[in-house]
Order: structure tokens, then sequence, then C-alpha cells
């Protein structure tokens, strides 16, 4: 038979029951538009998260006083007294694919303007952690390196604290607050960065000199942890080598000896960030699945009904001259249209209902071609399958058999 | 025909020994236990016999929608045993029509597409001559009116019709019918005989299956079943002209003249 009269034919028999086919393509509908919409809010969280850790810094280098033998990496890592501002400065001078490197030590601090109280994270970093952190300043400016000299008491706030002790929109530079007692003044205040990727409030903080924070908060003489950024990004991993092999030097540790630091660069973290949205849009992506796969065996169940109800029908047309070629491509092609149409409104379906949970929900989604062809494929795909046994069933059928069922 | 006489005409349709026998479980049913036939080009053949003689089951045979047990089939010098389901299905759509007692036309689906179905599973032919070959075909069955209706907005007589429309728009070799006549009334079936008389006139060889002697008389030839043989075969004397009898039929029959 010829391809525009087996459409017609099969358009046909499933206007015929427009009810049946409707709720076997609900199956379809539903599986792929799940589909579509998990892909989506997977996609749209790595897409996010990738785009939180770029707030890091760029192509940054963190390095913690401890063994990374063990696996884990703790954040809290004044435990240990083993980094000095000696390694700081040798990695400076050493490291040629290092553009900047800081010392940095984080004390927690009770800030105080008149009635106004806020606890946050005091950090002690050297100036060129704005470079290494693309921190930039809204008002004020930046502290120097003669200020961490001497030590000197002033300070970079965020907006979150400026909201806090000063009001929304005011301009407290110039003013003092008193950190743990002791007074500081406001040079700067940094430019809004929002949540990173583990959530914390980027713009909760207080930044001043390290010296300042080392031995006028803390009273300590170790450094808690660097910060250091590459020339590059794909110097990044040339960059934590020479880390590595200076501080081991440094530190009396032979090339076999385990490091008594470890370090992350912006890569591994997104890496394992972007690893768990990964697991994350599989197993939505399963789940949603499952649904297809149940979708196609209603296409199934609806098209061994539908030939064992149409046996007479598959009779006369036998008897005036179907192959059982032409039965098969009659009925797979009726289960390929419900699965391709189910396919295509549930494509439809899906992109609508990501935009909803995009604009009511605030999630970020994102729609990839990829998932869209993906879904169409697998719809037709189910078709097929699930369609071929049916059709088969009907093409087996002796014409003198399927005439006399009733 | 069965002794083999010297024909000048051609034989269409020739079985030799055919033997049909059903399985049941243990149980097995001879429908058919070696019947020997010729039907011969422009024949008009009446099948006649009691229920269960094997009628339907020869027909079947004939028609290509089953396979004998045993035995050899000719169908326009084609040894049909030896077919594969695809020719088969093919031989069906090219060179027979089959007509059914129950009409079996394609429910919610037009006269007229119910008509071109035969001619949609042969690719040679367009969508334009498919349409002219039908309407034709509903023309020569008297029913041109009643392209666009569908089956259940038609009479029993008029279903039949159809599907003796469908039967011959592929210009088949050989129209059979089983039972035609069966679920129509006594003016139904004469319309219908006068039809078939009609197509046999313009040189359709014709094999239809009738309890009915009345409608049997019709035909050029009557041939006997009786459990699974032919045991008699009669040429009809003169045939009754089923057009001359409806046109003194008087129309307006009042009571249930089955
Ligand atoms: N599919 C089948 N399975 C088993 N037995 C069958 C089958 N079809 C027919 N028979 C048997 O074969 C015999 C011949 O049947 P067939 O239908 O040919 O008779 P018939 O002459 O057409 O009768 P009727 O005039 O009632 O239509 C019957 O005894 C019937 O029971
Ligand atoms: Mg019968």
């Amino acid at each position: 038979m010829k391809m525009k009269n087996l459409l017609r034919a099969a358009l046909r028999s499933l206007a015929k029951n427009k009810m049946r086919t409707f709720l076997t393509m609900l199956g379809i509908i539903i599986g792929v538009a799940s589909v579509i919409a998990m892909l989506a809010i997977g996609q749209g969280s790595k897409q996010s998260i990738q785009a939180q850790i770029s707030t890091l810094g760029t192509n940054v280098l963190m390095i913690w006083p401890q063994a990374s033998s063990t696996g884990g990496v703790r954040m809290e890592a004044g435990s240990s007294q083993k980094m000095t501002l000696e390694d700081v400065t040798a990695i400076s001078d050493r490291c040629p694919s290092v553009a900047f490197v800081t010392p940095q030590v984080r004390s927690s601090g009770q800030l105080v303007n008149g009635n106004m109280n806020w606890r946050t994270s005091v950090y002690g970093v050297y100036p060129n952690y704005f470079e290494i952190r693309n921190l930039n300043l809204m008002s004020g400016n930046l502290f120097t390196m003669s200020d961490d000299r001497s030590a000197t008491k002033v300070c970079v706030i965020g907006q979150t604290v400026v909201n806090n002790l000063f009001g929304t929109d005011a301009d407290p530079v110039g003013s003092y607050i008193r950190i743990n007692k002791i007074p500081f003044k406001i040079v700067g205040i940094t430019e809004k960065k929002g949540q990173n990727a583990f959530g914390q409030d980027q713009d909760d903080m207080v930044i001043a000199p390290f010296s300042t924070v080392q031995k006028r908060l803390m009273a300590i003489t170790h450094i808690q942890s660097m910060l250091a950024s590459a020339k590059s990004e794909p110097q990044i991993p040339a960059a934590s080598q020479e880390i590595t092999d200076v501080l081991k030097a440094k530190h009396n540790l032979g090339p076999s000896e385990d490091p008594d630091f470890t370090i992350r660069t912006q890569t591994d973290i997104a890496n394992a960030a972007t690893a768990t949205s990964g697991i994350l849009t599989i197993l939505l992506a399963t789940i949603a699945s499952i649904s297809l796969l149940v979708g196609g065996i209603g296409i199934m169940n609806i098209m061994l009904v539908s030939v064992t109800e149409r046996t007479r029908e598959i009779g006369i047309r036998m008897s005036v001259g179907a192959r059982g070629r032409d039965v098969l491509l009659q009925f797979l092609i009726e289960a390929l249209l419900i699965s391709l149409l189910g396919g295509f409104i549930g494509i439809s379906l899906g992109v609508l209902v990501s935009q909803l949970i995009a604009n009511l929900l605030s999630w970020p989604v994102s729609i990839t071609v990829q998932s869209i062809l993906m879904s169409f494929i697998f719809s037709s795909a189910i078709g097929i399958f699930f369609g071929w046994y049916p059709a088969r069933k009907a093409a087996g059928l002796n014409p003198i058999d399927a005439l006399r069922y009733e | 025909m069965a002794g083999g006489d010297i024909d000048m005409n051609k034989a269409i349709i020739s079985v030799k020994a055919l033997v049909k026998t059903y399985k049941m479980g243990d149980v097995e049913v001879h429908a058919l236990r070696g019947v020997h036939a010729d039907i011969i080009k422009d024949d008009f053949v009446a099948i006649m016999g009691k229920s269960g003689s094997g009628k339907s089951t020869f027909m079947n045979i004939i028609g290509c929608l089953d396979v004998p047990t045993r035995g050899q089939y000719l169908l326009d010098d084609v040894d049909v045993g030896s077919l594969t389901k695809d020719q088969l299905a093919n031989l069906r759509n090219r060179k027979i029509g089959f007509v059914f007692q129950s009409f079996n036309l394609l429910s919610r689906t037009s006269a007229l597409e119910n008509v071109e179905l035969p001619l949609m599973y042969n690719k040679k032919i367009t969508s334009r001559e498919m349409r002219e070959r039908s309407l034709k075909a509903l023309e020569a069955v008297g029913l041109a009116g009643r392209a666009h209706h569908f089956p259940n907005q038609l009479s029993g007589g008029e279903q039949q019709r159809v599907a003796i429309a469908r039967s011959l728009v592929n210009d088949p070799v050989v129209i059979l019918a089983d039972e035609p006549t069966g679920n129509l009334d006594t003016r139904t079936s004469l319309e219908v005989m006068a039809i078939f008389q009609e197509l046999n006139r313009k040189g359709i060889t014709i094999v239809i299956v009738t309890h009915e002697a009345d409608i049997a008389a019709f035909t050029k030839r009557n041939i006997t079943f009786r459990d699974g043989r032919i045991i008699k075969t009669v040429d009809v004397d003169k045939p009754r002209n089923a057009m001359e009898e409806l046109a003194i039929m008087p129309v307006m029959v009042e009571e249930d003249d089955v």
C-alpha cells in the first residue's frame, strides 16, 4: 500500500477511537514532558552551579596545611600550625605559573556600630586577594601592603554587613566600627556578589589586612591557609605542581613522601559539584524515563486490544490482497503516530512546565536541543518497539481465520 | 468439469483430488474428501448442497483464503499450491473477487473507499485511476449516487452491491460469492442476481454458493456437494433472466415474501 494511503488509514482508525487514542497518548505525553522537564531542571542546576563556582575567582588554588592522604577535605584548618609566611614568600618567588598568592586567616567577629550588632567572619588577607577572587569595590579604597606591614586597623566590608550595621543604601566609608571591641576604620565596600555554590552569602564578611587580623584579632603566629591564582586556566595544574614542590622542599619532605598540605583547585571543585548535579540529572531522567516506558507499555496494550478487535478488518483487508507486511506497516504506523504525536505534545508540555518552574519557583532551568532530540528519538523508538509485537501478531494471521473471528 | 470433457474454452479454475481436513484435537473433520472440478471462462456456476457439505471450504480454497490439505489447484494456469503467502495475497488482489454472505465491508468507511480497497494494495494504480475505476464499479451495481454513504447508512441489498462492486473493481478472472443472497429478501436477491448475470454477460466468470434452487436457476451450471464430494453437475437448460423477472415483479409487495 502507498505511504499516503497507509497514513490515511492509520489516522482514520485513530480518529475512530479518539478517547482511547488520547489516553494512550497521555502516557507518552506525560513521559516525554517529565523527561524534558527533569533534564531541564538538572541541566539548569548544573549550569547555575558552574556559574556560582566561577564567582570563587579566576583560576583559584586553595592550600591548607593538612595531609590529603586521608581523602577528605576539612574546611577548618586551624589545628595545624605548619604553614608560615615564609611559605607564601617562597611560592610567590619560585612558582612561575602562579600569578598571586596570599596568606589567609579567618576569625569570627562581633561587629558593633552604636547600638547595632552583627556577627560575621573576618578575613585577614593581602590586598591581592581581591585580584584572586575577582572582587571589586563599590565604594572607597582597598587597604595596601603597607597597611599590612604596620597592622593598621582598617577593613573592607560586604553589603550585608553594611545593611545590618548602617541600614540599607548607606555608604559608611570613613566610619568606624568595633570588631571584638577593637575599632576599625571602614575604607571600602565590596560589590554585591550574592550566594556562592554552597549557599553562603558572599557579601556577609569583613576583609582586613592579614597581619591586622592575625595579630590584633587572633593573636596567632601561623597562617591558616593560602589562596593563590594561576596565570591562566591551562596553567592551573602546573601551578598546583609547582606549589607542591616548593612547599615540600620548604617542609623538608622528600618527593615520595605525603605532603603535609592539601591543594584544591577551582577545577577540582567545579568537577565535584558538576558530578553531583550530573548524578542528580541522571536520577531525574531515569525516573522520568520509567514513566515513558510505562507509556510505551500502554501503547502495546492498546495495540494488542486493537489487533484483537480489528481481526475481522484485517481479514477483510487480506481477502482483497493485503500482504502480511501491509498489515504490519498499518499497525506499526498507528503505534508510531501515537508515540510521535504524544512525543510532540509531550515536548511542548515539557518546555511549558520547565518555563513555569523557572517562573514560579525561580529554579534555574535549561532546555537543551539534545534533550528534545533525545525525547523525540526515544518516543519513536518506543512506538516501533512496543508496536512491533502487536503488528506482527496482526500480520501473521491467516486470512480465513481472521475473517471467521467473532 | 469432473470427467474432463474436451472443451474449446480454457479452464480458469482446475482442481484435482482436493482434500481439506480440519484437526480439532483428536477429532478429524473431513470437509473435502477429494474434489475434482474445472470451471471454464465465462462460466456461471452455482454450488449447492446441504449445510456442512463443504461448499464454503471449497470456495475459500479456490479464493486463496485457505489452503487445501492435499490436492492440486490451478488458477489461470498458476499452481497455487506452490505459492508463498505474499504471492497468494497478490493473487487475491489481481485475479479474484470475493463476495461474502455477511458483506464484510469496513465500517465507518464510505462505499467508495470500500470499493477502492483492493486497488489500494496495488502499487501500480494511481489515486486518480483508483477513484475512476471505483466509481465505475459502483455505477455497474447501480450505486453511483451512494458513493459517500457509510455501510450503516445502506440497506443489506445495497451493502451487498457495494461488496460486489469491490469484488469486480480489480478486473478479476473470477468472482466468488459465498451465499451472496443469503441475507437478502427475494426482490433484493433478484437484483443481486441481475447484476451477476450482467457481469457474466460482459465476460466475467462467476461462482456462487446458494441453498436456493430458485437462485441457482439464474446460473448456467449447478454443482452439488455432499459430504465433501461433488455428486452431481447439471447444465441449466434455460437460465432464468433476473432482469426480466424484476421488470414484471410487482413493486408494491406488502407482504413478507422471503
Ligand atoms: N475452521 C473449521 N474447523 C473445523 N471444522 C470446520 C471448520 N470450518 C468448517 N468445518 C467443518 O467442515 C465441514 C464443511 O464446512 P463448510 O463450512 O464448508 O460447509 P458448508 O457447505 O459451507 O455449509 P453451510 O451451507 O452451512 O454454509 C463442516 O462439517 C464444518 O463443521
Ligand atoms: Mg457455507
